[in-house]
């Protein structure tokens, strides 16, 4: 059987099993809609979260990225899963105890102000959108890599699948789908990292196999991707090259912006009790450390194989020849993600690290893809590897697809134009809302905005200046009244996009910037960094700004003292 | 509801818990894994230092610790100021 009809069967099989679970688990009330009814185990929910959360990014790029950035990339490792700490201690069990439907909803009630939901709904917009653009075009690129259609038939198929399972089942057919698609992922991730660091290492654990001895040469798996790193002219791969000050403060946004993303919090709203919300913050990073710690293992390994490929019998001698390639590099240059210019016209491909020298290309983004294929796997590794990515794309594209339709049909429609809309009409907005929001995601994934990657940071830096402060002050201060949550939010807000902006262009137009990351503003920090300082900003003023107006009301100040008590909550509910 | 006296109790336990396992978790990614990583330079492991280890796999593995130790801390004091669910 040829690669291409075993990665049909293979996708195709995963599909009709989406598809099966979307039929089985159809929502019939906005409790079931927006949270799944509240009756969803805690493990299950913790391995839905795990597919929310790993997107094509998680799953596709981060690896790569981490191949050819060595140690100062560990920000991604430690921010992308620390978030989760600050989630199950500071927001995830108060929130639940709340029990209301949406994140923007929160901020409403209990900052008593229309104002203050409807800047935390352009918030969660902005957040959401940014960042349904990646998966969507993350499928695309799955598809026509691995199923030779193009494009833009691949988008529509990956919207037409979606679409069937949210738009039937909302939460709750999200959710078990989630738990399906992880068990897919993680499954295509490990499986070709185990075998490589085998092949490398002799351990079957690739976390492990990444502290040990190298086989070819005795010593261990780092000191020898060192020795080959410097003698090709490249960067060690486990110092530090990037400022302390920067890399403190970009874990940090990435941190706080992790916890502060709304399709992740309210994956917490879906499960029955307060403890279970703790509880199930542990579940969801058992279930994301199984690829996390396996994930720097595939960087390092991944570089080692690519000079090792580039330099078949060591970097002291000639490196390959154009013509001698293996076939995975083959079959990556005709998709554009790995090219070759023969600068000096030798016929040898020379990896270097000198940019005129150096005649490879290599997008991060393959290193992942092609993993299966560099170690010489069997061809349903391969496709297992193309049914896992697109699992990754497609569960994040739910999740965040179900927070965009529940702030528009449940803090816009019946928060603030239709109070009096009935369960069945606001059923049928969410219904309707959900389906606009991926016909958007569709048009926005054929027409990707040239800055789609670089809206990332604005994401996080988002999320974590804007709504993980405001959240939390609510929660852990009754003195944070609704002026001091809108100036902060919008203070944090704007620093952070204007920072952003003026090192990635006005409305991201690369000419317009006035600054670059190579030479940023303030202090070295980058533009991803920037996040937490937004962050302190908006603590700050909140704090200052509530201490000199007046006292939050009464009913407010029980809130509070009832959402710090896990007694007494019922399944999430909309009224 | 608990009463107000016995709901102060339990939310300053919380505060408690949670400024603890704060600790633990800065000390454990920013500490090890960032600031203090040169001073833990001298302590090999697998071709690299410690440091190295904590930022890529140790704070990891102490986040899912935390999560779970304050998870069994939080059910134990919900039972004893009864305000469990």
């Amino acid at each position: 059987m040829d690669q291409f009809t075993l990665n049909l069967i293979v996708v195709g099989a995963t599909f009709a099993l989406y598809f099966g679970i979307a039929i089985w688990a159809r929502a019939g009330s906005t409790a079931e809609f927006y949270a799944a009814g509240g009756g969803v185990h805690p493990i299950a929910n913790g391995m839905a979260t795990g597919a929310d959360w790993m997107s094509a990014a998680s799953f596709i790029s981060m690896a790569g990225i981490i191949a050819f950035g060595g140690y100062d990339t560990s920000a991604y490792l430690m921010g992308w899963t620390g978030g989760y700490v600050l989630l199950a201690m500071l927001l995830a069990p108060y929130l639940r105890k709340f029990g209301k439907f949406t994140v923007p909803e929160f901020v409403g009630d209990r900052f008593y102000s229309g104002t203050a939901r409807v800047i935390a709904v352009i918030c969660l917009l902005i957040i959401s959108i940014t960042y349904v653009i990646g998966q969507m075009s993350g499928v695309g690129v799955a598809f026509s890599r691995f199923l030779e259609v193009s494009n833009d038939t691949g988008l529509y198929i990956g919207a037409a699948v979606v679409f069937a399972y949210a738009v039937l089942g909302g939460m709750k057919g999200i959710t078990y789908t989630q738990v399906a698609q992880y068990v897919v992922l993680i499954i295509a991730y490990t499986i070709p990292a185990i075998f490589i660091s085998l092949n490398l290492t002799g351990n079957p654990i690739p976390g492990l196999g990444l502290f040990s001895n190298d086989t070819a040469s005795g010593v261990p798996l780092l000191t020898t991707l060192n020795g080959m790193l410097a003698d090709l002219g490249f960067a060690s791969y486990t110092e530090q090259h990037d400022t302390t000050l920067n890399m403190f403060l970009f874990t940090m946004s990435l941190m706080i912006g992790t916890a502060g993303l709304p399709h992740v919090i309210v994956r917490f709203f879906t499960v029955p009790k307060v403890a279970d919300a703790r509880s199930s913050a542990g579940w969801a990073l058992v279930f994301i450390a199984l690829l996390y710690l396996t994930a720097p293992a595939v960087g390092a390994m991944a570089r080692i194989n690519l000079i090792n490929t580039m330099y078949p019998n060591g970097v002291k001698e000639t490196p390959v020849a154009r013509a001698d390639v293996p076939d995975w590099v083959a079959n990556w240059e005709k998709t554009g993600l790995l090219k070759f210019d023969d600068k000096n016209g030798d016929g040898l491909i020379n990896y270097t690290s000198s940019a005129e020298t150096n005649e490879l290309d290599v997008n991060k983004d393959i290193i992942v893809l092609a993993n299966p294929e560099i170690a010489q796997l069997p061809s349903w590794v391969i496709a297992l590897v193309a049914a896992g990515g697109l699992a990754a794309a497609l569960s994040t594209a739910a999740g965040l697809l179900m927070a965009i339709s529940s702030a528009v049909s449940h803090d816009l429609i019946k928060g603030q134009l239709n109070p009096g809309i009935s369960e069945k009409g606001e059923l049928l907005a969410a219904r309707v809302s959900m389906a606009v929001a991926i016909g958007v995601a569709t048009w926005l994934g054929l027409n990707p905005p040239g800055f789609a990657a670089q809206t990332v940071a604005l994401a996080f830096g988002l999320a974590a200046s804007s709504i993980f402060p405001v959240l939390m002050m609510g929660i852990f201060s009754k003195r944070i009244n609704s002026k001091g949550a809108i100036s902060g939010m919008l203070v944090g807000l704007i620093f952070t996009v204007v920072y952003i902006f003026l090192h990635k262009g006005w409305f991201f137009i690369a000419s317009t910037a006035s600054y670059s990351d190579s030479a940023p503003m303030l202090f070295g920090i980058k533009s991803t960094a920037i996040g937490s300082i937004g962050a302190l900003l908006n603590f700050a003023v909140a704090f200052i700004v509530s201490n000199a107006t007046e006292d939050t009301p009464a009913e407010v100040q029980e809130l509070v003292e009832s959402i710090r008590i896990p007694k007494g909550a019922g399944a999430a509910t909309g009224h | 509801m608990a009463d107000k006296s016995s709901s102060n109790a339990y939310w300053k336990a919380n505060i408690r818990a949670i400024q603890i396992f704060l600790v633990i978790w800065f000390v454990c990614s920013f500490g090890f894994g960032i600031l203090l990583r040169p001073m833990l330079a001298g302590i090999k492991i697998g071709g690299t230092d410690l440091g190295f280890w904590f930022a890529q796999q140790g704070s990891i593995l102490v986040f899912l610790v935390i999560i779970f130790a304050y998870a069994a801390k939080m059910n134990k004091l919900d039972r004893e100021h009864g305000v469990e669910e």
